[in-house]
């Protein structure tokens, strides 16, 4: 009896449908929470009970009671400093260049036909393949990394900016002709905003290619770093503190692609 | 009541010169437009209508032949255009669209914000105002263009197809919001269409081109007492032979194209 009144009700039709998708999406996020824990635990479980060897793949209790004695001792703030600045510093290095001749090549075309040959020729080449070169140039110091990931930040945000300019529309470079408007409110009403989309897209790839690189910059000639922390530990086999690294690299990649991403949403408040 | 020539075009001929093709769009077309006329050009697609206007807009050179704005007033621009729907720039406000041309010449702040102020509600954007783009309907973008367009106040306006996209009530609609505007700026309007209502509609005279080397080949002049509606445009029998005499132009040109 109650179910045909349920059945010949639309709005309770509906409302049973609505509950329905509600419920599977409740499913779903419960489904993205629980497979980090659940390899987490897996792990810990296969580790505890020497299913696999504990030497090369300590308990993650054990490594995060690791991670909180390295920075007690304060040793691990000192290693993420100077790879934070080192990160920070060659970004900007690549990413202001990246973007101004990246406009550049977007604006005017004989700029864009002298210069991307040469961008073309030198983006397959990694810029760790060139950290010798650049060690020779820049000493072992901190200008050597900074310089390293300046290098490997440069080519997706020049590349995407310039791509990004070229994109618009053409309909926009009308309106901005037939409405009136001298190169500098192009520039600043037309170019800049239309492109950023895209630059932001290059400048998130970037942002990532900055943590590959700095690992593998402070791996060859540092003496300080997350990435001298990894691969000191793995040489000393001492595989705790190398995943304590490795945790740290995740965590930060994690953190600067939210941020970016909330700094899109700000930016970007038209799309 | 002699009217001032406004827009005198002169054998305007147009030819795109490609490595395998030369395609002739427009061929020797001459045609002089009153002040305060309203005229619609009417032609099937691919004559060359658009490329007619975009020359008058400055964005297309002519090959050979030339054409005249007359200028009143010193500080106005020339021509303004309405674009086909995706003329509205998506990172701008509704406001700052419609403010568009008047920054672009630097007027004083006063002056742009009151401008704006009265054509965003002339059009009915007014709570819209902060609004982006992505934000409104096909029809809400159109009044933002034409806002834009009328808020500029140039000699004259040149439209290519504005309401082209939009749904059938929304183009009614908007026809006659652009009829209110337009009677109470009297400029002097160029607009392509390929609709014979709408041109039936709005125009003061219809020039019909033909396909493919565009010319004007026929002016229709159409004397109906304004303001007008669509339904009396319907209901009235010089109408009903216009619609009838410029839809036989348009499918002999379509049937004349085909073989």
């Amino acid at each position: 009896m109650k179910k045909t009144a349920v059945q010949f009700d639309p709005f309770k039709v509906e409302q049973q449908e609505w509950k329905r998708r509600q419920r599977r999406e409740r499913y779903k996020r419960a489904l993205t929470i629980s497979s980090p824990i659940f390899v987490l635990l897996l792990w810990e479980l296969l580790s505890r009970t020497a299913l696999i060897d504990p030497r090369f793949f300590p308990p993650p209790t054990e490594i995060i009671k690791t991670l909180v004695v390295m920075s007690v001792s304060g040793e691990l703030f000192q290693h993420i400093w100077i790879s934070l600045y080192r990160i920070f510093a060659g970004f900007l290095l690549g990413v202001i260049p990246g973007i101004i001749i990246g406009l550049l090549m977007g604006l005017y075309s004989p700029i864009r036909h002298f210069v991307s040959p040469l961008i073309m020729a030198l983006m397959p080449i990694p810029t760790l393949a060139l950290l010798p070169l650049i060690i020779i140039l820049f000493g072992i110091g901190d200008v050597s990394k900074v310089v390293t990931i300046a290098g490997s930040v440069f080519f997706p945000v020049v590349i995407n900016t310039a791509a990004g300019v070229l994109n618009i529309d053409g309909i926009y470079l009308d309106v901005a002709k037939n409405y009136g408007a001298g190169s500098r409110e192009y520039f600043l009403k037309i170019a800049l905003p239309g492109s950023l989309p895209v630059m932001l897209e290059g400048i998130q790839m970037g942002q990532a290619i900055a943590l590959l690189t700095i690992v593998a910059a402070e791996m060859m000639g540092a003496t300080s770093g997350i990435g001298y922390l990894i691969w000191t530990s793995y040489k000393a086999f001492l595989l705790k503190e190398m995943f304590v690294g490795l945790i740290l690299i995740s965590f930060f990649g994690y953190l600067f692609s939210v941020a970016l991403r909330i700094l899109q949403k700000k930016l970007l408040p038209w799309r | 009541m002699s009217r001032q020539p406004k827009i005198i075009i002169k054998h305007l001929t147009k030819v795109f010169y490609k490595k395998e093709s030369r395609v002739k769009a427009l061929d020797r077309i001459s045609a002089t437009i009153e002040e305060g006329e309203f005229v619609c050009l009417v032609g099937p697609s691919g004559c060359g209508k658009t490329t007619l206007l975009r020359i008058l807009a400055d964005l297309e050179k002519e090959s050979t032949g030339s054409y005249q704005i007359m200028t009143g007033q010193e500080d106005r621009p020339l021509q303004s255009m309405v674009f086909q729907e995706r003329g509205v720039i998506p990172w701008l406000t509704v406001e700052e669209n419609v403010a568009f041309g008047l920054k672009m010449r630097k007027l004083p702040k006063s002056v742009i914000k009151e401008r704006t102020a009265y054509y965003l509600k002339k059009t009915g954007l007014t709570a819209y105002a902060s609004l982006y783009p992505k934000e409104l309907s096909g029809g809400m973008k159109q009044r933002v263009s034409i806002a834009r367009a009328f808020a500029n106040d140039p000699e004259i306006l040149l439209m290519d197809e504005p309401f082209a996209a939009l749904d059938e009530q929304n183009k009614f609609i908007l026809q006659e919001e652009l009829l209110a505007i337009w009677s109470e700026t009297k400029k002097t309007v160029l607009f392509i269409t390929h609709s014979i209502d709408e041109a039936l509609l709005l125009a003061d005279r219809v020039l019909l081109m033909s396909a493919q080397p565009g010319k004007i080949v026929k002016e229709i002049k159409v004397s109906l007492p304004r303001p007008r509606t669509m339904e009396q445009v319907r209901a009235d029998p010089d109408a009903a032979a216009h619609f009838i005499e410029i839809r036989k132009h348009l499918q002999d040109e379509v049937q004349a194209s085909r073989k």
